[in-house]
């Protein structure tokens, strides 16, 4: 009895999850004049059609993609170094410098975003340029870096000092000894932190709101859309990214046996 | 390992997009549109107070939601056999790597007068139910996208409660319910708290789903400040009052909680 009522629990609560999601892919498909769109009235491609002919929405794309590239370089690079820094930073000053890291993170978006949309237009008067994928970039640098100095520094804690150490005994120059010892310890985290900010960059919507001027990326285009509420278009849009996000997930799983990735590691190490 | 240096390009970054954003906040907060120094902007939040009341209170109302219903999930997740673990954790995480505008705009193709729930309805003669732009909807939007975030780091927890613990408070001859309310629940804490705020920050300070969901008549703080920067009422110096404020109060709000959870995370930084 106890064991049905859990599993009629569990059901109701991935029903509640899933349903809408559902609903929208259903609803992809429907041949269906704009004013009806919950009306089923025949199968059909013709949505997905519009989408593959919208010029905004492949600008939107590949405005994310390398918006999320060079964010999650830029932030590997510079929060991998950070962390490097960090880890050998007396006790107050590491107090101090890594509750201003965790600033960005403790922050509601929306003030993170304000707040640097006032420094970003600063910096643009300044240099006589207007907001765009350039301020974009900064900004989800910003965002991510906390992200990677998080999983860069518990494994140059799990490190052993003296490998480092042992290595320039041995004659590796200090940048050699870096490259040869330190990098291949602390990269499952460096790994990690770049996956996390890429993903994370993916899926920003309120800072880039913010920070991006007239330039769109994929989640601003997608506000874009849902203000007009009339286009089934966007369930076509839904259902392929869901599509492409399953598929992503199942390979990872397949490779790694794991579950969790960005999210799941986010929520679970805050 | 000397390599303090190495923190020095992250440190300049550091002062340039965290700290100086922070205090140009502070500053446009405290100045007109000319620049001269002024209290008007802090003095106009009080006209906001019931924007701020509301946002709370709805934000403090989908986080009780998310806690009573994500609690008995993860706990149930945390006790079934570890395979189906791992199944049931990857479903709670899916949705969540949907965009969140996505998800909301489905749950507005279900509220709408003549959405799906409606249409639904009248198939079986019921006369249709107002929906969308209420209140109630924007807590359901909530809840709905901000739930795994409460279920995942409650799993987290219950998951490494040690066995052996339980057993000894049921050899002690402690029931079943006796365990959970003396034992699983005060262990699980640490969890809640993390789930707690990891809902409640977002919830307050929305402002698209009070936008998609609500309507015009359920303005949250976000929607005040977003309408201060981008929107009609183009003024960044009464934006940047309302920002310091919520923000002062987010932070408040988190040294509470964290006190709460001191033990736990002794010296390492403020929530880490």
């Amino acid at each position: 009895m106890k064991k049905a009522v859990s599993r009629v629990y569990l059901a109701l609560i991935y029903l509640f999850l899933y349903a809408p999601i559902l609903l929208l892919v259903v609803f992809s498909f429907n041949d269906t004049d704009t004013k009806s769109r919950t009306v089923w009235s025949g199968f059909s491609l013709r949505w997905y059609e519009m989408l593959f002919q919208d010029r905004m929405l492949l600008q939107a794309l590949t405005n994310t993609l390398i918006i999320a590239v060079s964010a999650a370089i830029g932030a590997t690079l510079l929060g991998t170094l950070a962390a490097i820094g960090i880890s050998s930073m007396k006790s107050w000053r590491k107090k101090v410098v890594m509750n201003i890291t965790n600033l960005p993170m403790l922050n509601p978006e929306i003030v993170t975003g304000v707040s640097l949309m006032l420094l970003l237009v600063f910096l643009a008067n300044l240099f006589g340029v207007q907001l765009g994928i350039g301020s974009v970039i900064l900004a989800h640098i910003t965002f991510c870096l906390p992200y990677v100095i998080l999983s860069v520094l518990p494994k140059l804690r799990q490190m052993d000092p003296n490998l480092y150490e042992a290595a320039q005994d041995l004659g590796c120059t200090p940048l050699r000894s870096f490259f040869k010892v330190v990098l291949p310890e602390i990269l499952p985290g460096v790994i990690t932190g770049m996956v996390m900010s890429f993903t994370l960059s993916l899926d920003d919507f309120i800072i880039s709101y913010f920070c991006s001027g007239t330039t769109q990326t994929l989640p601003v285009f997608i506000y874009s859309m849902t203000k007009k509420r009339v286009s089934p278009e966007i369930n076509a849009l839904s259902t392929i990214l869901f599509a492409v996000i399953l598929v992503l997930l199942l390979l990872i799983n397949v490779r790694t046996g794991k579950v969790g990735g960005r999210k799941g590691k986010e929520a679970q190490e805050f | 390992m000397k390599s303090k240096a190495a923190s020095a390009p992250y440190l300049v970054w550091m002062v340039l997009f965290i700290v100086v954003p922070v205090l140009l906040v502070a500053y446009f907060a405290f100045t007109d549109s000319s620049g001269a120094f002024t209290l008007e902007n802090i003095a106009r939040v009080g006209q906001y107070s019931n924007v701020f009341l509301r946002s709370i209170w709805l934000g403090a109302l989908s986080t009780v939601i998310c806690l009573v219903l994500g609690y008995p999930v993860a706990y149930l997740i945390s006790k079934s056999s570890l395979k189906r673990q791992s199944v049931l954790l990857m479903l709670i995480m899916l949705p969540m790597w949907m965009n969140f505008l996505l998800r909301t705009y489905a749950w507005m193709t279900l509220l709408e007068d003549s959405g799906l729930i409606n249409s639904f309805l009248s198939l079986l003669g019921l006369p249709p139910f107002h929906m969308i732009n209420t209140q109630g909807a924007v807590v359901l939007g909530m809840v709905y996208d901000y739930i795994p975030f409460m279920v995942l780091p409650l799993y987290t927890v219950l998951s490494k409660i040690d066995r052996a613990v339980v057993e000894a408070a049921q050899d002690l001859g402690a029931n079943g319910r006796r365990v959970f309310l003396r034992v699983t629940f005060p262990l699980s804490m640490p969890g809640m708290i993390s789930g707690v705020t990891m809902v409640f920050v977002p919830s307050v300070s929305t402002f698209i789903i009070s936008k998609m969901l609500g309507g015009g008549a359920n303005l949250m703080i976000g929607d005040l400040i977003e309408m201060q920067f981008l929107g009609s009422a183009y003024n960044p110096n009464l934006g940047s009052a309302i920002s310091l404020v919520l923000m002062v109060l987010i932070l408040i709000c988190m040294g509470i909680m964290n006190e709460f959870d001191s033990g736990e995370n002794e010296g390492g930084g403020m929530m880490i």
